[in-house]
C-alpha cells in the first residue's frame, strides 16, 4: 500500500528521468483539497461567479461521496490531499535535439511511424520555423469560423461563450453523477469546447491537436461537444504516441449533447497514458466519465475507443437515447499486458421510441493483465420497439491473465429486442505457427492475428487513426507472446 | 537440397519419428505414404519447426545448413513450405492481406525491397490463374468458412506466390474434387524447376498420376520401411500397407 502513495508522491513531485515534464513554477496551488483551493483555481481562472457556485457545490457534494469500489480492479486508497490540483499551463521545457530524449521513447515512436518532426513536437523539442503549428492551427480555425463551428478550450469557451456552456455543462453528468466526476466538476483544470450550429457538417475530423492552448490540459480534463440540428461532428480525442504525465491520477468528464433532431457526434478516442513498468509499478489512473445524450429525433452518438494505456482503466461511455429513433453505439477495443487493469463498457438507455443501439467490445489480455467488460442495456417502458445488439469478445494472451464479463440487462417493454453474444478465445499456437510457417515473426503473427479479431472497431475509426491504432496494438502488446 | 539423417521425434514423451533418413535433391519429387497415424504430418511438422514436437536425436540439413537449430519463420524465408493438412483459421485478416504481409517478410530476409501494391496485385493476379482460385476467396479472411476443398487451394495459392524451394504438401489432395484435383497439380507441376522440390504427403495413388514422383517411400510406424520409383505407389494401392509390414517384420528378423 505504501508503495502506490509513495508513486504518486514521485509521480507528483518529481520529474521524469528523462526529462519529459512540464515545468512547474510558483504559479501552482498547494498540495491537497479545499475549499479554498476550488476557489483558488476558478479565480486563477478568472471565472464568472455561477461556475465557481458550481464547482462548490460539486465540492460539497464529492465530500459526502466514497470512492467506489465495485469495478473488479484493485489499487491502494489514493491520498486525495496528496494531489495538486492547480498548475498554470506553462510551456513544456524545452530540448535541444532529440538525443536529449529517453532512446525508449524514441524507439516507440518510431514503431508507431511517427514522423521525426512529430516526435519532435511530442517530447518538446524546440519546433523549428518549418513547423510552425501554431499557424497551422489558426488556419484551421479560421476555415471553422466561417461555418459557425466554435472549437476552443473549455476555458475561452467560459469567457467568450458563457451561455452557452452555462446551458450544456452538467446536462448530461450532472456534477454530484459520481465520485469522480463530481470531483472533476469542482477542480476541472481545462479541455475542449466545440459547438456545431445547425445544418452545418463539419467538413474535417476535430481534434485536440489543432486546438490552440492544448499544451497542458491536465489530469482533470473537461469536454463538452453539442450539436444542433441537422449537424455532424466527428471527434478524435487523443493520440498513438505514449503519454507520460506526473499526475497518477486522471479523472476526465466528457459530456456530448446531440440536441437538435438528426445530428450526429461521432467521437474516437485512442488512449495511450502510461500503463506502468513490467512489475506493474507506477501508471496512470484512469477514472473517467463520458456519456452522450441523444436529446433530438433520429439523432445518433457513437463512440470509438481503442484503450492500451493506463495502469487502470475505469470508464463506460454511455448513450441516453431520449429523442425516438435515436441511435447509440460503442465500439472499444481495451488491451491490458503486464499489470494493467481495464473494467471498461457502455451504458445504452433507451428512453425513446424506437430507439437503437450497438455494443461491441474487444477485449485482449495478455501478461497479468485484467480486462472485465461491465455493459448496462436498459429498455424503459416507454421505449416500445428499441432494440439493442452487444456483442463481447475475449482474447486471451498466455494463461496467466484475464478476461470478464459483467453484462446488464434491464428490459420493461414487450415490443423490444436486446441481443448479448459474448465469447473468449485464446489465441492459437496452430495461429501463430500458421503465420511463422508463412515467414512472419511471433510478434507479427500475434499482432495480425489480434488485429484481425479487432477489426469490426477499427473499421469504425477515422481512417489515419485506424492505421494508427493499429501499430500501436502491435506495441503494446509486444513480447508477449513467447 | 535436404538431408535427413536418423531423425527421432516425439510429442509429449510419446515418439513419434523412429530414425527417418531421407535425401531430396533439387528438381525432385518425393511422395511419402503410409497408414494414418504412422507419422507422416509429424515429419512435415518438424521439417517446418513446429515447437510442439521436439527432435529428440538425429540430425537435417537443408543447404548444408542445420534444419532444426532454426526458427520456424526462418525456415519458411530461406525457402520450406508447408501446406496443412488442416489449413488454419485467421478471423478478421484478409488472406491477401496476409500472404503480402509473408511475402514482404520473405524478401525482406532476402535483403529484396518489399513489394508495392500495384507488383503486388499483379502477381496475385498472374499467380490466381495458375491454381484457378475464386478471386472472392482473396479477400475473405484466411480460410475461414473456406470449404474444405477451396482451404487446400489457398495453399497452394499461398505456394505460388510464395514460391518456395521445398515445398511439402500435406496431403493436399484429400478433400479436392476431381477437376480441382487435376488443376492444383497442374499449379504444383508448373512451379517447379530444376532448383526446387517438392514432398508429397498422400494417401492415394491418383495424385501421383498428375504428379509424378521420382521416388515413392512408405512410412510405417515413424520409419521409412520401403522407398522405391512411383511404381510402389500402384503396387501399395492394389496390395495395402500390410504387405510392406510383413516385409518390414520379415527384415527385421533376419
Ligand atoms: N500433439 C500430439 N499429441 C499426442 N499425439 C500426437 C500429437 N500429434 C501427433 N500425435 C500422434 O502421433 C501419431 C502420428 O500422427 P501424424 O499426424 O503424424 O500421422 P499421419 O501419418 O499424418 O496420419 P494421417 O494419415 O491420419 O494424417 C498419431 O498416433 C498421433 O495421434
Ligand atoms: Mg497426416
Amino acid at each position: 500500500m505504501n508503495t502506490e502513495t509513495n508513486t504518486i508522491e514521485q509521480l507528483a513531485n518529481s520529474e521524469y528521468k528523462w526529462g519529459f515534464v512540464t515545468d512547474i513554477e510558483a504559479d501552482a496551488a498547494p498540495k491537497g483539497l479545499s475549499e479554498g483551493i476550488v476557489r483558488f483555481i476558478s479565480a486563477k481562472k478568472n471565472e464568472p461567479e455561477w461556475l465557481l457556485e458550481w464547482r462548490l457545490k460539486a465540492y460539497r457534494h464529492w465530500l459526502t461521496m466514497t470512492e467506489p469500489r465495485w469495478p473488479n480492479v484493485k489499487y491502494s486508497v489514493i491520498d486525495y490531499q496528496d494531489i495538486i490540483y492547480y498548475s498554470a499551463p506553462k510551456p513544456k521545457k524545452e530540448l535541444k535535439s532529440l538525443d536529449e530524449v529517453d532512446p525508449e521513447l524514441l524507439r516507440t515512436y518510431e514503431k508507431l511511424g511517427i514522423s521525426l518532426q512529430e516526435q519532435e513536437r511530442l517530447s518538446g523539442v524546440a519546433v523549428d520555423a518549418v513547423f510552425d503549428s501554431v499557424s497551422v492551427a489558426t488556419t484551421f480555425r479560421e476555415k471553422l469560423m466561417e461555418l459557425g463551428i466554435i472549437f476552443c478550450s473549455f476555458s475561452e469557451a467560459v469567457h467568450n461563450h458563457p451561455d452557452l456552456v452555462r446551458k450544456y455543462l452538467g446536462s448530461v453528468v450532472p456534477a454530484n453523477d459520481n465520485f469522480f466526476a463530481a470531483l472533476n466538476s469542482a477542480v476541472f483544470s481545462d479541455g475542449s469546447f466545440c459547438y456545431i450550429p445547425k445544418g452545418v457538417r463539419c467538413p474535417m475530423e476535430l481534434s485536440t491537436y489543432f486546438r490552440i492552448n492544448a499544451a497542458d490540459t491536465g489530469q482533470f480534463e473537461r469536454t463538452l461537444i453539442v450539436a444542433e440540428e441537422n449537424s455532424y461532428v466527428s471527434y478524435l480525442e487523443g493520440c498513438t504516441a505514449p503519454m507520460r504525465d506526473k499526475n497518477q491520477l486522471h479523472a476526465a468528464v466528457v459530456e456530448l449533447i446531440a440536441v437538435g433532431d438528426n445530428s450526429q457526434i461521432k467521437y474516437s478516442t485512442v488512449q495511450n497514458w502510461y500503463p506502468g513498468d513490467k512489475e506493474g509499478r507506477g501508471g496512470i489512473y484512469n477514472f473517467v466519465t463520458k456519456r452522450g445524450k441523444c436529446a433530438g429525433k433520429d439523432s445518433k452518438i457513437s463512440w470509438t475507443q481503442v484503450e492500451t494505456g493506463s495502469a487502470i482503466t475505469w470508464k463506460y461511455p454511455s448513450v441516453l437515447l431520449q429523442g425516438d429513433n435515436s441511435v447509440g453505439e460503442f465500439y472499444s477495443v481495451a488491451v491490458v499486458n503486464n499489470y494493467q487493469q481495464a473494467d471498461t463498457g457502455s451504458k445504452m438507455i433507451h428512453i425513446g421510441k424506437n430507439t437503437r443501439s450497438t455494443i461491441v467490445s474487444k477485449g485482449i489480455s495478455a501478461g497479468r493483465g485484467q480486462n472485465s467488460y461491465r455493459g448496462l442495456v436498459e429498455v424503459k417502458k416507454g421505449a416500445s420497439r428499441s432494440r439493442n445488439f452487444s456483442q463481447c469478445d475475449s482474447l486471451l494472451l498466455g494463461d496467466k491473465c484475464g478476461a470478464h464479463t459483467f453484462p446488464y440487462i434491464e428490459v420493461k417493454n414487450t415490443s423490444s429486442k436486446v441481443e448479448h453474444e459474448a465469447s473468449t478465445s485464446k489465441i492459437g499456437e496452430d495461429q501463430i505457427f500458421y503465420c511463422k510457417q508463412r515467414g512472419l515473426s511471433t510478434e507479427d503473427a500475434v499482432n495480425l492475428i489480434v488485429n484481425g479479431f479487432c477489426k469490426e472497431v477499427f473499421r469504425e475509426l477515422p481512417m489515419e487513426f485506424a492505421v494508427e491504432a493499429q501499430k500501436l496494438l502491435g506495441v503494446s502488446l509486444e513480447g508477449s507472446v513467447g | 537440397m535436404l538431408e535427413i539423417k536418423d531423425l527421432h521425434a516425439s510429442v509429449n514423451g510419446n515418439e513419434i519419428l523412429n530414425g527417418i533418413n531421407l535425401k531430396v535433391h533439387a528438381g525432385e519429387v518425393h511422395a511419402i505414404m503410409g497408414p494414418n497415424g504412422s507419422g507422416k504430418s509429424t515429419l512435415a511438422q518438424v521439417l517446418a519447426g513446429r515447437e510442439t514436437y521436439e527432435a529428440t536425436q538425429g540430425e537435417v540439413l537443408y543447404d548444408g545448413k542445420d534444419l532444426l537449430s532454426m526458427s520456424p519463420e526462418d525456415r519458411a524465408r530461406e525457402g520450406i513450405f508447408l501446406a496443412f493438412q488442416y489449413p488454419v483459421e485467421i478471423p478478421g485478416v484478409s488472406n491477401i492481406y496476409f500472404l503480402k504481409a509473408a511475402l514482404n517478410a520473405v524478401r525482406r530476409h532476402k535483403g529484396l525491397e518489399e513489394v508495392d501494391a500495384v507488383d503486388f496485385l499483379q502477381l496475385v493476379k498472374q499467380r490466381t490463374k495458375l491454381v484457378e482460385i475464386d478471386e472472392s476467396l482473396l479477400n475473405r479472411p484466411v480460410n475461414e468458412g473456406f470449404s474444405g476443398g477451396e482451404k487446400k487451394r489457398n495453399e497452394i495459392f499461398h505456394m505460388a506466390v510464395l514460391e518456395p524451394k521445398l515445398a511439402i504438401l500435406d496431403e493436399t489432395d484429400s478433400g479436392l474434387d476431381i477437376d480441382a484435383l487435376r488443376i492444383v497439380a497442374d499449379g504444383v507441376n508448373k512451379l517447379r524447376n530444376k532448383d526446387n522440390a517438392v514432398i508429397v504427403v498422400t494417401h492415394y495413388q491418383r495424385l501421383l498420376n498428375y504428379i509424378v514422383p521420382d521416388f515413392v517411400h512408405v512410412l510405417v510406424d515413424g520409419r521409412i520401411v520401403k522407398s522405391g520409383g512411383k511404381e510402389l505407389a500402384f503396387e501399395l494401392e492394389e496390395k495395402g500397407y500390410e504387405w510392406v509390414k510383413e516385409a518390414d517384420r520379415a527384415a527385421i528378423q533376419a
